[in-house]
């Protein structure tokens, strides 16, 4: 009985989201805090460091932490007010039962009563529909040891192979692309590697919104003469000063990526050593690219060809590059693909495993990194392993202490989740971290698939928009309330410090897991004390593997300000840039650098297909979703702290003036937007940096102000990512405003 | 303990990426707070994603100053020119309306005019200002000038600005290209024909560098 008890303003009126500002003690002059806590940010995978000052268990203010390297003091908006989430007027104190007679439709119950419950509703459904009617959905914004947990907790607690994490509509088209390529998934470089680089490539990365400390890698090295090229149906901030702006037609990245390795091999601006060396499948790429003359490729890109032209000479002919891409070449029906594109030209020019020749996917959420690595997702062990390979299943199994025969095999991803529960496969939910309402596309299918659940548990600090769906609700912890580590943007394992304690009820989330565990009776494996010992076992569980952190300690942390896997010992000092001589290859040993047996990287052909959906005379126009710099992902956390509210208060939709003037649509009219699967109403920007044929909606917002019930459900076919990037809709001048929720 | 005589305020509107992190920051100010002393422009949204920052560039011979007939605004020895002095504030707006950078707000609600400080509870115990410190994109920056010279080889600081008969020096450098024309801009020149013209493009891309610099 998963159905929102009441209807959506009286939830919100008990449970926000409402807005905090500072005040009281936040507002004093020179008050002395008790403490001035070196931690990161709670948002982005950059990471930055900050210094949290607290006062009697409440986070005050913060600090700059200017001595940390990767970010030197610098925060982006989130990072300076992220400290308002703490102390916060809508956070869970206490667990929560649905109630449609209470006010908000739930009320407050004792946190053992709540695991009991919990416990006792887990049990019932496995044991009528077997261990499988039980999903968990989890999160990239946890710390590795949570993330490793939840892992576990699916495999040896639940029994269950359906476990996945919402860095499946992140990270997994660049992860699938680099394991194909490269045979390991991580930024190949510091980000140091940035400037100093010859040409910066950038494809798909809103950089200056969504990874803001990056713009002053990529300006430095502007700065110290690169050339930067910018590929993006829009001018954001960072294409504004580039040198090169490529407007892409969104979805057709393959065919760019294409079009520049043929004109790479037309003109020899080839590393033919490197190729020989170090690589297999150049002859069949070729083959495959010569049909992308830049006529054809200007044709299908959108993108004039003496653009082309000249970012294919400028990559061709550099001797030190990097190229980084982001969520805009990856949120694709073939997302993979873009990657594999984008791979095959860095590959083709030898520019990687160098100083300044760097390679990288721009990470999303905090442990976007970490958080795919330790095996909470549906296919993977930690140590980046795979749940079908025997060898694997037996290494984990050991230090799990269980029978490798135990083990589930691997589940399916996020999405696929949410379509058994249609079968009626899965009758039970699990969730920490996610907010699928928000965040999955079609969403109104997403709130028809919790409403057909038996019972649905959700842990969290605030009651995100899915949880309003929960029987229970079970008061997790803020990030500043617990310690573990994360793994950032350049593959750095950081450590998080716990700054003040959980108020009221609310209790670390792997606390809540491990009482959900013994309240089962199946304790074993689940008695940690701290997240040290957790860490100390995926230290164990992830040794040998390609993400190998047995060499990385909480002290090493310390003193290094991070360290970067591979470390597989304890006096090794990790490794910040990745296809080195010598640098730690369980898979090749000697041969390296490449992570598969012959020691090479694999180039893979790149087939261009189009959008799944693309526009007609129905819907005649591409909608494009993404983030804007002062909200982070389903806004959970950032729609409740005021001062990043009032700087972007509501989705609006960016469209062209020559788009705007057919539609008879001027700044600031109500737009109504529609695709096959729902309308949206919408404030119009009309704004020159836009594609004319092309419009952008930012999706950190809930109800009749979520663009993801527009957005089409189709996915990549290896890595299964959610093609957020591109769908077709079409527009009206809308009479007024939409109605409240 | 006073600004330290090398170190200089910077702004580079050439990266602004209009992020608002200086805005946000300036209201964690130990002196301020809950206020921010800074606004962010869009030069011209519909035209650019180009912002630029709006921070005090503390004039030699302060407008604001000049023109309060309540002699509320004072210059610190070191060039730093406060806040007006609440006793003295009368809340006329002359400043607001006479300081040709458009930086000073009326705090309506205190009756009192607040601006930019330059942090100096920060600045005078060697810390950077709030903004500066964390700006992501180097925008804005507080520094040496050897320091800026070594990180912006492309760009020159200048302090000196025309506004008609005026002629302003400020303690706040602004970066501008290195080997760009000294100009002077019409007004005419930006404006647009019609709606659909793109004339005003190269007006835009410009607008930041050629404000009426001497």
């Amino acid at each position: 009985m998963a159905q929102q008890p009441t209807n959506t303003l009286d939830i919100i009126e008990h449970f926000g989201p409402s807005l905090a500002y500072s005040s009281g003690t936040r507002l004093d002059r020179g008050v002395e805090p008790d403490a001035v806590v070196k931690t990161h940010c709670c948002f982005c995978g950059q990471q930055c460091g900050i210094q949290l000052k607290v006062k009697e268990n409440e986070i005050i203010g913060f600090e700059p932490w200017t001595e940390f390297p990767f970010n030197k003091g610098m925060l982006c908006p989130k990072g300076v007010k992220r400290y308002l989430q703490g102390s916060h007027p809508d956070r869970l104190l206490s667990a929560q039962q649905r109630d449609p007679n209470a006010p908000g439709g739930f009320r407050a119950i004792g946190y053992d009563d709540a695991i009991r419950q919990t416990a006792d509703a887990i049990a019932r459904i496995q044991s009528v529909h077997g261990n499988d009617a039980m999903g968990m959905l989890s999160g990239a914004s946890l710390t590795t040891e949570k993330t490793y947990l939840m892992g576990k907790f699916a495999r040896v607690c639940l029994k269950t192979p359906y476990i996945d994490y919402n860095g499946r509509l992140c990270m997994v088209s660049a992860g699938a692309g680099n394991k194909k390529a490269f045979g390991i998934d991580r930024a190949a470089n510091p980000w140091t590697d940035i400037v100093g680089s010859e040409v910066v490539w950038i494809s798909g990365a809103n950089v200056a919104e969504c990874a803001p400390i990056t713009t002053n890698y990529v300006w430095q090295a502007r700065e110290q003469g690169a050339k930067i090229i910018v590929v993006d149906p829009r001018i954001t901030p960072i294409a504004r000063t580039c040198d090169l702006f490529l407007p892409v037609k969104p979805g057709r990245d393959i065919a760019l990526f294409n079009g520049v390795l043929q004109l790479m091999i037309e003109n020899d601006w080839l590393d033919h050593d490197f190729i020989e060396q170090h690589t297999v499948g150049f002859d069949a790429l070729a083959q495959s690219v010569q049909a992308w003359t830049p006529a054809r490729t200007a044709e299908v890109t959108g993108i004039a060809e003496r653009s082309i032209r000249q970012a294919a000479e400028w990559w061709g002919t550099a001797s030190t590059s990097f190229l980084m891409h982001a969520r805009g070449i990856e949120h694709h029906s073939h997302g993979v693909q873009n990657v594999l594109g984008a791979i095959n030209i860095v590959l083709a020019s030898g520019r990687i495993g160098r100083k300044n020749c760097g390679y990288a996917t721009i990470t999303g959420q905090a442990n976007g990194q970490g958080g795919r690595e330790h095996g909470q997702k549906c296919d993977q062990l930690p140590g980046a392993r795979d749940l079908v390979n025997p060898e694997h299943r037996a290494h984990v199994a050991k230090v799990w202490d269980v029978s490798p025969d135990d083990l589930p095999g691997p589940g399916v991803d996020a999405y696929e989740l949410f379509r058994k529960i249609d079968r009626g496969e899965i009758r039970g939910l699990l969730s920490l971290c996610f907010n699928p309402l928000v965040s999955l596309p079609d969403s109104n299918f997403v709130r028809r698939m919790l409403d057909k659940l038996d019972f649905y548990v959700a842990i969290d600090f605030f009651l995100n928009d899915t949880a309003r769906h929960a029987d229970i609700v079970l008061p997790g912890s803020l990030q500043e309330e617990d310690e573990g580590t994360v793994t950032q943007i350049e593959g750095r394992v950081i450590k998080i410090n716990q700054a003040v304690e959980p108020p009221g009820d609310a209790k670390q989330d792997w606390r809540i897991m491990q009482d959900i565990a013994a309240a089962l009776g199946r304790t074993h494996g689940f008695t940690f004390e701290s997240s040290r010992e957790i860490f100390d076992e995926l230290r164990h569980a992830s040794r040998g593997g390609v993400a190998d952190y047995y060499g990385i300690t909480w002290e090493k942390i310390e003193q290094q300000y991070g360290v970067c896997w591979p470390c597989p010992s304890e006096d090794h000092p990790g490794t910040p840039r990745l296809f080195e001589p010598g640098t730690p290859n369980p898979i090749a040993g000697d041969a390296g650098p490449f992570y598969f047996p012959d020691g090479k990287a694999r180039f893979n052909v790149a087939e261009y297909s189009a959008p799944k959906e693309d526009v007609d005379a129905e819907y005649p126009v591409i909608l494009t979703t993404g983030r804007v710099v002062s909200q982070f992902l389903s806004g959970t956390q950032t729609r409740r702290i005021g001062p990043l509210v009032d700087q972007y208060p509501e989705p609006r939709v960016e469209i062209h003036p020559q788009l705007a003037a057919k539609l008879g649509v001027v700044e600031g009219d109500w737009t109504t937007v529609t695709s096959r699967r729902g309308e949206i109403v919408l404030k119009a920007q009309v704004v020159k940096t836009i594609r004319p044929d092309t419009v952008f909606v930012p999706y950190h917002w809930a109800g009749n102000k979520s663009i993801n019930r527009l957005t089409i459900a189709a996915q990549d076919p290896i890595s299964k990512i959610p093609e957020y990037k591109v769908c077709a809709v079409r527009l009206s001048k809308a009479a007024g405003p939409p109605t409240e929720n | 303990m006073p600004v330290p005589a090398d170190k200089f305020f910077f702004i580079d509107a050439n990266r602004c990426i209009g992020c608002q992190s200086c805005v946000q920051a300036c209201s964690e100010c130990d002196t301020h707070k809950g206020h921010s002393m800074i606004h962010l422009e869009y030069v011209n949204r519909r035209e650019s994603p180009q912002t630029l920052p709006v921070v005090c560039m503390h004039c030699d011979s302060p407008t604001c100053a000049e023109v309060c007939p309540a002699d509320a605004i004072k210059r610190t020895e070191d060039g730093v020119v406060q806040s007006a002095r609440k006793p003295r504030c009368i809340a006329c707006n002359n400043c607001v309306l006479a300081c040709p950078f458009g930086v000073p707000k009326m705090e309506t609600s205190m009756e009192l005019m607040m601006k930019c400080d330059m942090c100096y509870d920060r600045t005078s115990v060697g810390k950077k200002p709030m903004c500066a410190t964390v700006c992501p994109s180097g925008a804005l920056h507080f520094g040496t000038m050897a320091e800026m010279e070594a990180m912006r080889p492309l760009s020159r600081p200048i302090n000196q600005f025309q506004f008609g008969a005026q002629t302003i020096h400020t303690k706040v450098r602004m970066m501008v290209p290195k080997h760009s024309a000294i100009t002077h801009l019409d007004v005419a020149d930006g404006m647009f024909d019609s709606e659909t013209a793109d004339d005003g493009d190269a007006m835009l891309s410009a607008a930041v560098f050629e404000l009426p610099i001497l």
